[in-house]
């Protein structure tokens, strides 16, 4: 059913101890995907997107890691609450994970068909010569020319795009309800990532798959995504549909992010907005909104206290005190000279 | 405006043996100019030589064949004294800012060391020289005395800006700059490099896989594909008119962060990978990811021919 939550994560807090202190990776942070839906969660690194995701089914290392606070409810089910070992029999078979790294992700090791029949003899008890099959199955789904021959081979012996698809028929060989891809096509070429992206999409519509996508990378966003968590600083800055977001973002993080990329389609060549600074330590986080020093709209509000999520219609929420109903002047103000601004620039290019 | 040609590339060729038989054809006879204050874009995807080029260029490796010609001069025939002259004028920036800074050296030493070189400064003069050139790059003074692991990647690749910049260097071969980088910070190392240029008159070769930041800062773009150039154009005429079928692949293959325009968008999908540079296709490399190839390109090499004022491509079609 369309519209229904499958996966729900309130307030999930993350830390890790290491030897230099408590690192706060992920600050109270909320987000669902609904049914057949792609959810992209998009931030630079460090910004706490893939801890959010990995600690919803406890894949971070703990210790160091230590999820403090939150609810995860996947399906019905409350994942936080469950035990290692019947989390075991969620991961990999009702959710599959696509890892950023296909060159290491695999087992060097092992023939990519054992690869992918461990887990469909663990999961669905199938016996050796039905995983077999189900396993060649799953290397034509994903366009791998020669499954037969291919399931005998290693790791090594396929190219990164390969080694990508082969991740992929993994993570989806158990008909997993959710996908999680972190950083599914980094590192590899934009022509191959293009076809990567392209079976993704297809397969998503063949399986009916809700994925969370997590990614640096605008461009992917807006091919994949219907709705978009913008993370900064193990906060949510923003979160709405893929609509929202590119045509009305409203965190000043947003808004400099998307303007940070030069675009190919466009003909002038305008300077790139460069956000000054770096994100903050989050060894010691800053006290009010993480975003403050960076940002160019800064109130002195800002830096005390931290915003809540103003509603922004619709799905669309926003960490920024700019959206508080009190700040509605300071908004008129920067979109006079936003506008003032315009003008100038077009006054002074004709 | 005049164009003064002050870097050109002939027919250079860069072979890396492997064994005793297998011969790597990183950069196979390729050909062109960079004309002074301009931005020379290479871009490619992995593998197809683009950083052969650049490290052959400033005499990182030496070509197997072909010229280099800079400033009028063959950089061949250089020889002592010379080759340390011709290496102050040209200097480079490495794609990987956490490999490319020697962990032990403080930042200070490590920008001062091509002063020392160079014999350029010494003592007092050092110092305020590596003070001015971690200003000019947006880090400052108090940092000379830091090391490496101190610095995120953008500061690091800052650093690695002012160590070629240490020389005052006409031309610089800046490869892959901003891949390590996160967007917000690659948009400050993209628009430092465009002040420089700026201030300082400088030339570049900027090698990228990232066509969009490409288009953004170059004049001339050379696209290349398995050691070849196959096609070179102005950077505007490139994007609007793509005419060898991998450009067009290529540029169809780069997400637009624009969710109407990707959805409207239609797509031209490369078949396949990049086959083995040891081993590459006969004729036209591109023909076996090619829709278009006839059966002249599975026999016959284009070579770069010219179809607009300043545009070439090799390729059978044309």
């Amino acid at each position: 059913m369309a519209g229904e939550r499958l996966l729900e994560v309130k307030d999930l807090e993350v830390s890790f101890y290491t030897y230099a202190g408590k690192v706060h990776a992920v600050r109270g942070v909320s987000f669902h995907v609904s049914r057949g839906e792609t959810l992209a969660i998009v931030g630079e690194s460090g910004c706490g997107k893939t801890v959010s995701v990995q600690s919803t089914i406890k894949l971070i290392p703990i210790p160091p890691g230590k999820i403090e606070g939150g609810t995860v409810v996947f399906d019905g089910k409350d994942l936080a609450a469950m035990s290692d070992r019947d989390l075991q029999s969620v991961r990999g078979a009702e959710i599959g994970v696509i890892f950023q790294d296909p060159m290491t992700s695999l087992n060097p090791t092992m023939t990519v068909g054992r690869q992918i029949t461990e887990a469909l003899i663990k999961h669905q008890k199938l016996s050796g010569a039905q995983a077999r099959r189900r396993a060649i199955e799953m290397l034509s789904l994903v366009e791998i020319p020669n499954p037969k021959e291919r399931f005998r081979q290693y790791p090594h012996q396929f190219s990164g795009g390969m080694r990508q698809r082969v991740m992929i028929a993994i993570a989806l060989s158990c008909n997993p309800k959710l996908l999680i891809a972190d950083e599914p096509t980094t590192g590899l070429d934009v022509t191959i990532q293009a076809q990567i992206l392209d079976l993704m999409k297809s397969l998503q519509t063949k399986l009916d798959t809700s994925i969370i996508l997590i990614t640096h990378d605008l461009g992917v966003v807006s091919k994949l995504a219907d709705r978009i968590v913008v993370m900064y600083a193990g906060k949510v800055a923003e979160a709405g549909s893929s609509e929202d977001i590119f045509y009305n973002p409203l965190h000043p993080y947003t808004q400099a992010l998307l303007r940070s990329v030069p675009r190919l389609h466009e003909e002038t060549r305008r300077d790139l907005l460069a956000i000054p600074g770096t994100p903050p330590d989050l060894f010691v986080p800053p006290k009010g909104c993480a975003f403050a020093p960076r940002c160019s709209r800064t109130m002195r509000v800002c830096l005390d206290h931290q915003p809540g999520d103003f509603a922004a219609g619709g799905h669309h929420t926003v960490a920024c005190w700019l959206a508080d109903r009190r700040a509605a002047h300071v908004r008129e103000a920067h979109a006079h000279r936003a506008e003032a601004e315009d003008a100038g620039a077009r006054g002074g290019a004709s | 405006m005049v164009q003064d040609t002050v870097l050109e590339v002939i027919n250079l060729r860069k072979y890396f043996q492997f064994g005793r038989r297998a011969v790597l054809k990183a950069v196979d006879d390729l050909t062109f100019s960079v004309n002074k204050g301009e931005v020379f874009g290479l871009v490619g995807e992995s593998g197809c030589g683009k950083t052969t080029v650049g490290r052959t260029i400033v005499g990182l490796y030496s070509p197997t064949g072909g010229r280099i010609v800079y400033g009028g001069k063959d950089t061949a025939g250089l020889h002592g004294a010379a080759v340390k002259r011709f290496k102050r004028r040209m200097q480079i920036i490495f794609q990987d800012p956490y490999a490319s800074l020697d962990p032990r050296m403080t930042v200070g030493d490590i920008i001062g060391e091509a002063l020392d070189i160079h014999g350029l400064a010494r003592g007092r003069e050092r110092l305020a020289r590596i003070h001015d050139l971690l200003n000019v790059v947006g880090l400052s003074a108090e940092h000379a005395n830091r090391f490496p692991h101190e610095f995120s990647g953008g500061q690091r690749q800052r650093i690695g800006i002012a160590r070629a910049l240490a020389v005052d260097p006409e031309f610089i071969v800046a490869d892959e700059p901003i891949s390590a980088l996160d967007v917000s910070i690659q948009a400050q190392v993209v628009n430092l490099l465009s002040r420089l240029r700026e201030e300082r008159g400088l030339t570049y070769i900027f090698i990228a896989h990232d066509l969009a930041m490409v288009k953004h800062l170059s004049d001339n773009v050379g696209v290349m594909y398995l050691g070849r150039l196959v096609e070179l154009a102005p950077s505007a005429e490139l994007y609007r008119n793509p005419v060898h079928p991998y450009t067009q692949g290529l540029l169809s293959a780069i997400p637009i962060p624009d969710p109407r325009i990707e959805r409207e968008r239609k797509r031209i999908v490369l078949e396949g990978e990049v086959p083995s540079p040891v081993n590459p296709p006969r004729g036209c490399r591109f023909q076996t990811r090619c829709r278009h190839a006839k059966p002249v390109c599975r026999e016959e090499d284009p070579k770069l021919k010219p179809v607009a004022p300043g545009h070439l491509v090799a390729c059978h079609l044309f």
